[in-house]
């Protein structure tokens, strides 16, 4: 099962990560990190296929994924 | 467990100094990916913009020299012609490579300098609160074109790819966008060939990427890459315009 670890006090909450994810995984926070946003969070993370999706788009390198076996991809990237 | 998703070596664990959302940050990992994955960390140097990514050197862990307004072109040739065994890049803003420096980029092009150049097309110059800049697209408003640009008073936003592409010295020349996770693989695809292409000696090249600029035009950064999506792709096509096998 993927693992998708996001370092919430690097998030500067812009939602890209929420919009590029096809399982629809991650949601945003209702409390506030050490910036002052909303962050994202895997809400649902037994949905993830660890496409990598979510870290591509993000600008903010606040997105880790891994990995046991197998790993489903849209593209090489 | 093995980690397929994590920040590249060549990036510093500082935070960036952008907007929520902003393209810059991923540009820059996309170049950071390339420089590890070609292992060319150690001999690779920098040439920085004025614009927002001005500090790029306190994010990028590669040497870096900070260029004048639009002169990066130009400092990246003094460096690659006298040290031609490193990696010499520039990355660019609009504002600083299509309008203060305009003529350092198509010379260096013209001369065919063997550098790689980023040039991040968002139109609009982000640094300054959101002004016109040449790629500003027609009737898009801006804080100097507040009733929309009007192409009658100031012409049509340049293409800077299709411009450099119709010199006959060879060079490598593509547009990518960052607007989705698919584009973005297509943009690393490219900058990776460019950097490639400047290994092996063969050409000048340059990668435009379109970015947005949420905060200047007025969006969340979502609407932002979807308003890139329908607005900038119809004027702004993507695509290699010119490869160094051509004729
Ligand atoms: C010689 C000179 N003229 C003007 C400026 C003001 N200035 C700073 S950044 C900038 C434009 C930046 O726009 P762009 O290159 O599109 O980069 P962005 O901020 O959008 O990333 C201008 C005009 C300057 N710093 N130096
Ligand atoms: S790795 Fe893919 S499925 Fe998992 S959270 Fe990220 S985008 Fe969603
Ligand atoms: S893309 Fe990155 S910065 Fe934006 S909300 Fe997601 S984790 Fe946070
Ligand atoms: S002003 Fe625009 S280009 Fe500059 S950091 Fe903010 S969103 Fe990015």
């Amino acid at each position: 099962m993927p693992n998708v670890i996001i370092d919430k006090d690097r998030c500067k909450g812009c939602e890209l990560c929420v919009h590029a994810c096809p399982q629809k995984v991650l949601e945003m926070s209702k409390d506030l990190n050490v910036k002052g946003y909303f962050y994202s969070k895997p809400v649902h993370p037994h949905k993830c296929i660890g496409c990598t999706m979510c870290a591509m788009m993000c600008p903010d390198t606040a997105i880790k994924v891994e990995v046991y076996g197998t790993r489903y991809r849209y593209f090489a990237y | 467990m093995v980690t397929i998703f994590t920040r590249p070596d060549s990036m510093f664990d500082t935070p960036t100094h952008y907007c929520p959302g902003c393209t810059h940050g991923v540009a820059h990992r996309l170049v950071a990916e390339v420089i590890d994955e070609l292992g060319i960390k150690d001999k690779t140097v920098g040439v920085a913009p004025v614009g927002c990514a001005v500090l790029i050197y306190n994010y990028m862990n590669t040497d870096f020299v900070e260029g004048s307004h639009g002169r990066a072109p130009a400092s990246a040739t003094g460096i690659k012609r006298s040290r031609p065994d490193l990696v010499v890049y520039t990355y660019q803003g609009d504002g600083d490579l299509a309008s203060i420096g305009a003529a350092e980029i198509v010379h260096a092009a013209n001369r065919g300098e063997k550098i790689t150049v980023v040039f991040i097309n968002n139109a609009i110059y982000g640094m300054t609160g959101g002004q016109m800049a040449p790629t500003t697209l027609p009737g898009q408003k801006t804080t100097t074109s507040p009733k929309g640009r009007d192409v009658n008073h100031i012409g049509y936003p340049i293409r800077m790819a299709e411009l450099l592409a119709t010199l006959k010295t060879p060079g490598y020349i593509v547009r990518s966008s960052l607007h989705d996770p698919y584009h973005i693989a297509m943009a690393k695809k490219a900058i990776k060939q460019a950097f490639i292409y400047q290994l092996e000696g063969k050409a000048f090249s340059m990668v435009e990427l379109l970015s947005t600029c949420p905060t200047n035009w007025g969006m969340t950064p979502y609407q932002a890459t979807q308003w890139l999506k329908e607005n900038m792709l119809q004027y702004y096509p993507l695509g290699v315009f010119k490869t160094p096998e051509d004729e």
